[in-house]
């Protein structure tokens, strides 16, 4: 190991020992109460789709889904959203709200930039990633998926 | 202009800080240093269309303060030097083509305050000129949406992460005699101890502003002791403590009730949620021309050194796994009737 890179790991255990990481157990416990407020407003959503509309379980599920996703364009706008976040951490970024959120916010905080190269092009800079892994991922487990029927009917 | 050492100079002619004038936005106006910047707008976009205009106006308010304060004509102003945060530096840019001034764009970060006193100094000296006007802005939203994420993004910031500051800070400095004389200055080398991380820009800046420290120090036989202040720009509470520790390693000890960071001031770390600290080009600037070349003024500090610290990467590089290269200039202000 020559001489720098001696000196760079020295700077490097300074840095870590001046650098406080995040507290564990607080954003634990956080993520924990927000998300799980977010699942149980989820839930009424959903029965109540199912009591008052009739709807099968899949349909209740997808109502609810769209009913989060509402809520956190309504939250995003008013800015509010980004504040809960600040606290919740995973909390708000792992139920549906994440994902909303992340279009959402681009497509607000890009409109300056006009319609077709602001917004339009703008709008996945954060969620592009899990589109494009999600999607791919899919894809391929489709494939197993249906090899599996083929060769074993 | 004397050449002390290789990056080291003495200001032979003198310059002088004939005005300052620096502006912030709501968030520094709720700070513990309200009261001492000549303006606070609370308009996010200061009646502009878009952040990035609204950055340029936030620059050109303070430019024009400056100008006002220091009654020199603007005809006799040979340049204006300034930069700022966005990509190409287009709030500077912005805000040179409203006013008229001979125009010099820099990017130096978060340092860009300490750069243009740098090169103005220079320019006063090799060109006789009668004013040059220096100056830096940083707006919070601009920064953000270009650095990072959308405002609205919900996101949590690490605790080492740093505040942009909306603010502006601009400085005059002309060859009539006034109360504040610039008399050294230190030209910053680019140091990399490998921080990559871009959320701990502190880290990444602090071996820059020892390095910058010590040459000054050295070149000009002083001690942490013979400054009523040492300023660093916006080092955060994590480049803080490693400067602190820095300068202990290099036998310069810097003494803690003299030793200030702008990015610690700006901000009430308690009850605003800035994490680390402030840090951007305005956060040094404004801090500077409000707070320490005030106190000059009025004569509660004699002599400080100010050091303006830059994190010089871009999301580009930050993306491709490149550490952050840091710099620090460093200018001397004193308090004219003892500096004779």
């Amino acid at each position: 190991m020559d001489k720098k890179e001696r000196r760079q790991q020295a700077y490097q255990r300074l840095v870590e020992k001046h650098s406080h990481s995040s507290n564990f157990a607080q954003g634990l416990f956080r993520a924990f109460w927000v998300g799980g407020v977010i699942c149980v407003i989820g839930q009424c959503f959903a029965d109540l789709a199912r009591i008052l509309f009739e709807f099968t379980d899949s349909q209740a599920a997808g109502f609810a889904g769209i009913c989060l996703i509402f809520t956190t364009a309504v939250l995003t706008g008013l800015g509010v959203f980004d504040k809960l976040a600040q606290y919740a951490g995973g909390g708000t970024i792992v139920p549906i709200t994440g994902f909303a959120n992340s279009v959402i916010s681009p497509a607000l905080e890009f409109k300056k930039e006009g319609f077709v190269l602001g917004t339009g092009a703008k709008l996945y800079v954060i969620a592009g990633p899990v589109l494009t892994y999600g999607i791919s991922t899919a894809a391929v487990l489709g494939l197993f998926y249906f090899l599996y029927g083929v060769i074993f009917p | 202009m004397k050449k002390l050492s290789e990056n080291v100079y003495k200001v032979a002619s003198p310059v002088y800080v004939s005005a300052h004038y620096s502006v912030v936005g709501k968030m520094e106006s709720e700070g513990p240093l309200a009261d001492c910047f000549d303006e606070r707008i609370e308009d996010e976009k200061f009646g502009q269309e878009t952040f990035e205009k609204g950055e340029s106006q936030l620059l050109i308010t303070a430019a024009r303060g400056a100008i006002k304060k220091s009654g020199i004509p603007q005809s006799d102003f040979g340049a204006f030097l300034s930069g700022d945060l966005e990509n190409q530096i287009i709030a500077s840019s912005m805000a040179a083509r409203v006013l008229g001034i001979p125009y010099l764009g820099l990017y130096g970060a978060c340092s860009t305050m300490a750069e243009s006193i740098v090169l103005g100094s220079f320019i006063m000296s090799a060109a006789k000129e009668k004013a040059v006007l220096c100056g830096a802005c940083s707006h919070f939203c601009a920064a953000e949406r270009q650095y990072r994420f959308p405002l609205e993004f919900g996101c949590q910031r690490t605790p080492t992460a740093q505040w942009t500051v909306t603010g502006a800070g601009a400085t005059v400095l002309g060859s009539r005699k006034s109360a504040i004389r610039i008399t050294n200055m230190a030209i910053g080398r680019v140091i990399d101890m490998g921080v990559t991380d871009a959320n701990n820009m502190g880290a990444a800046m602090a071996p820059a502003a020892a390095n910058t420290l010590k040459s000054l120090f050295d070149a000009t036989e002083t001690t942490p002791a013979d400054y009523d202040a040492i300023v660093s720009g916006d080092l955060g509470q994590v480049g803080h403590d490693i400067l602190l520790e820095l300068m202990e390693e290099r036998k310069l000890p810097l003494i803690k009730e003299k030793y200030f960071d702008c990015g610690l001031m700006i901000f009430d770390r308690e009850k605003q949620d800035v994490h680390a600290g402030g840090s951007g080009c305005g956060c040094s600037a404004s801090v500077l021309n409000g707070f320490f070349l005030r106190a000059i003024e009025k004569g509660e500090m004699k002599r400080i050194l100010f050091m303006a610290t830059g994190a010089l990467m871009s999301p580009t590089s930050s993306q491709q796994g490149e550490s952050i290269p840091g710099v620090a200039h460093a200018v001397v202000f004193e308090r004219e009737e003892e500096s004779r």
